[in-house]
């Protein structure tokens, strides 16, 4: 393998990560709204990633500065040419952030429920314009010869990128109630899975149309004629197993699946893209690729060597900490 | 206004607004880890209430500091995507490196700090805030190591019209990096020193929990003095270093339009006439400038119309190498002045409470109040000198601030990103001034009150057994 695909597959791998750590603090953040019913509950709610949200947060930038580092034409590119969604979600993510974190030191109701709407906003907003960015960029944008790209609204925003986000939505929401079923004792566990099954439904249908759009609107079955299908058929047999399990109040089980779904479609969109980066609509021959989008061997290697000898000590502690918080939370009394 | 100028305005305010928070952080969980340290050791509560009334401060700041930071992150593709293609093989290496090794360290030890007080012993509680407090230095450290290399590329050559890096272990090596990192750290622990002090003497002449702010006091005004003659010994030999490594920045620091003369004196203050390119009055110092340049009272110094010529000849003409005069003059004048008064002021502080009669000095804890906004105004100048007195360039000798801009961002898109980024900066701001405020007035009680909260323990089943 050379440096380049390593480092595309490094890069995968981070966002695949972000998707399925932060995808649960997305979906308990929607929970807080959607599922609680007064602010004991949402307390409980939001305790159940207390630890953990700050981290997975630093799965996307690490995914970021990784991307700068390894293709600083894909970064540059991507960027610049997604301006307004890019402005859109740091906003987003600036209020989410802000109002988890706020919501511990308000001292007022009101004040609360304040920071709480952050929360909620944002946890819907953020993946929701995720999911538009990376439906969009298998589909393929305006990208020029001096791999400029000069996108118009539809080219942002159309059928495919809307359902690509909406998916998103619900694949983060679906986890993040698993990860509720998981994580509570009570009240609130027993609704998060009746909830659940009612979100299914909604994602197999979201799911499905997806695939379909998918067939006309990008290359990916027919780069991937074995991949692209397997991946979404094992996605839709995650869901149909996450669901089962959940139903069958084996948590466990039911996390690992809703999480296996949002591996097997980031997976999906990544694998479709490779070599590419960013596909351009233009001419397949302004297209960035990991070749021509990369940065030079040296600091590859040197990236490499770095990694390598962090990601595991990164890891093992990140495992450490859920492990020491691994206990049900309990509703406040 | 033109989209460079936008893209420019927005870069300042978005740095200098991140920038208040992250020396907070920087010292606050600094001093977190200390008191967590004697809790350990001297199993006084008092250390635990410390810890935690401190690091309540420490967790408002982190927040918007980690929210401003993923803008500072992306700002480079969004706004600077030529730069980014120019230097990404350089830059983006330290930025990746920052998320890997300190990042994930701050982010995870903070969860196990805030929310592992009932399950894991004491010493790890300590050990995981000094993990956030290496991992809140390793990033300034790898972040300034990118910065760094901006004012002074090293261990790389220019392919294809593109940065390639050739030696990382220049990159960490950069003898700017070695002045500009002290500097920045030291900033960075007076400004926790002058918040703890501060509030504590705040809370001293409202005689309110005087043996707990008379002990944060003591601690703050430790920190805040060895990080006071810190500050001024590494900025001496940050400026010595930058008379060699960027002449033009130390020329438009000191006004200095024509070439000193030996020796050389310093200007306290003047009126710069930046259309002429004169003073029209100045305060001289004799010596000084020589001294502050060369730790010697002989020598002089190049001016910046003997500078322009050269970089003329070095660069190409058509380009005013000159950065905007004033600005650079009085950071340089207002940064070095409030350090000089965090200095005496930690002396003092360190002086009355050795004694034990601070809580008679009112002048003295109503002034600490006040001082509170110095370490802030310094670091803010100290930075807009750096990126100010660096233009036109952002990788300086090689990249100019007007190549860097992306070509495909409109006007309309970066005013508005700039409208919205400001208004929610202004917010956060006025939101976090009034929590730090509450918090401050409240005192330990406001501990004590969540603790009763928290006491009930929220976590009691195994969550994968049944």
């Amino acid at each position: 393998m050379s440096l380049e695909e390593l480092w595309f597959v490094l890069i995968a791998v981070l966002f695949v990560g972000f998707f399925f750590l932060e995808g649960f603090d997305f979906g308990v953040g929607m929970s807080t709204r959607l599922l609680a019913k007064n602010k004991h509950e949402r307390e409980q709610i939001q305790a159940t990633i207390g630890p953990f949200w700050d981290a997975n947060e630093v799965w996307l930038i690490t995914a970021g500065g990784a991307l700068f580092a390894a293709f600083p034409n894909w970064y540059a590119t991507m960027f610049s040419g997604y301006y307004t969604l890019f402005v859109i979600l740091l906003l987003v993510l600036i209020a989410r952030g802000v109002g988890i974190e706020y919501s511990h030191h308000a001292k007022s109701d009101q004040g609360k429920n304040l920071w709480y709407w952050l929360f909620f906003i944002g946890s819907v907003a953020a993946p929701f314009l995720l999911g538009m960015l990376f439906t969009s960029l298998v589909r393929g944008m305006p990208i020029d010869a001096k791999m400029h790209l000069y996108g118009s609204f539809s080219d942002f925003v159309n059928v495919y990128s809307l359902v690509g986000g909406l998916a998103v939505v619900l694949l983060s929401l679906v986890h993040g109630l698993t990860f509720i079923g998981l994580r509570t004792t009570g009240d609130v566990r027993k609704r998060a899975i009746s909830l659940l099954n009612k979100v299914y439904i909604l994602l197999f249908v979201g799911e499905v149309i997806f695939a379909v759009l998918s067939y006309y609107q990008t290359d990916l079955f027919t780069v991937r004629p074995v991949a692209t299908p397997l991946l979404l058929g094992l996605t839709v047999l995650a869901t149909v197993l996450g669901m089962l399990f959940a139903n069958k109040k084996r948590e466990g089980f039911a996390f690992t699946f809703s999480g296996l779904a949002i591996v097997f479609v980031v997976s999906m969109l990544f694998i479709g893209l490779f070599p590419r980066v960013m596909i351009s609509s233009i001419d397949p021959s302004f297209n960035l690729t990991i070749e021509n989008a990369a940065s030079g061997h040296y600091t590859l290697s040197v990236m490499t060597k770095v990694a390598c000898t962090l990601l595991p000590f990164v890891l093992g502690y990140q495992i450490w900490s859920y492990y020491v918080f691994r206990k049900r939370i309990s509703p406040k009394k | 206004m033109e989209v460079l100028d936008l893209a420019r305005i927005q870069y300042a305010i978005t740095t200098i607004f991140h920038f208040f928070f992250v020396p907070v952080s920087i010292s606050m969980i600094f001093f977190v880890a200390i008191f967590e340290t004697m809790y350990v050791w001297k199993k006084k509560k008092i250390y635990l209430d410390m810890s935690l009334f401190w690091g309540k401060i420490f967790l408002l700041s982190f927040a918007i500091g980690v929210v401003t930071g993923i803008l500072q992150e992306f700002q480079f593709g969004m706004n600077w995507s030529e730069y980014s293609r120019f230097m990404g093989d350089v830059f983006g290496a330290p930025l990746a490196v920052e998320a890997l090794l300190a990042f994930f360290m701050e982010s995870t030890f903070i969860g196990v700090w805030m929310f592992g007080r009932n399950k894991l012993p004491k010493w790890v509680i300590a050990l995981s805030a000094w993990l956030v407090a290496l991992g809140t230095t390793l990033s300034a450290l790898w972040i300034l190591a990118a910065n760094s290399f901006m004012q002074e590329p090293v261990g790389f050559k220019v392919e294809n019209g593109k940065a390639v890096l050739t030696s990382f272990s220049a990159l960490i090596t950069n003898p700017q990096l070695l002045v500009e990192f002290p500097h920045t750290i030291f900033g960075a622990l007076a400004t926790g020193g002058f918040m703890i002090g501060g509030i504590s003497a705040y809370n001293l002449l409202k005689k309110r929990n005087t043996e707990f702010f008379k002990k944060s006091f003591n601690y703050s005004m430790i920190v805040a003095c060895i990080a006071g003659f810190g500050i001024v010994f590494s900025g001496h030999s940050q400026a010595q270093h930058l008379m060699e490594s960027q002449p033009m920045k130390m020329a438009a620091s000191e006004a200095l339009w024509n070439d000193s003369g030996d020796p050389a004196a310093w200007t306290l203050i003047g009126d710069i006439d930046t259309k002429n390119k004169e003073n029209k009055w100045e305060v001289n110092i004799p010596y000084l400038l020589s001294y502050l340049a060369y730790s010697d009272f002989n020598g002089s110094v190049e001016g910046m119309k003997t500078l322009q010529a050269k970089y003329e000849k070095l660069y190409g003409d058509n380009v005013n190498y000159i950065p905007p005069v004033k600005t650079v003059f009085w950071s340089f004048r207002i940064m070095a002045g409030f350090g000089g008064l965090m200095v005496l002021l930690s002396l003092m502080g360190l002086w009355f409470a050795n004694r034990g009669s601070i809580v008679n000095k009112k002048w003295f804890l109503r002034s600490m109040i006040g001082a509170i906004t110095l370490p802030f105004i310094a670091n803010t100048t100290g930075w807009i000198m750096t990126e100010i007195g660096r233009q036109p360039w952002t990788v300086f000798g090689y990249y100019t601030t007007a190549q860097s801009i992306s070509p495909n961002v409109s006007k309309g898109q970066i005013l508005f990103s700039t409208i919205s980024f400001s208004s929610a900066y202004v917010i956060l701001a006025i939101i976090m001034i009034m929590m730090v405020a509450r918090v401050a007035k409240q005192g330990p009680d406001i501990i004590l009150k969540e603790n009763v909260n928290t006491k009930v323990d929220l976590m009691d089943k195994e969550a994968f057994g049944e």
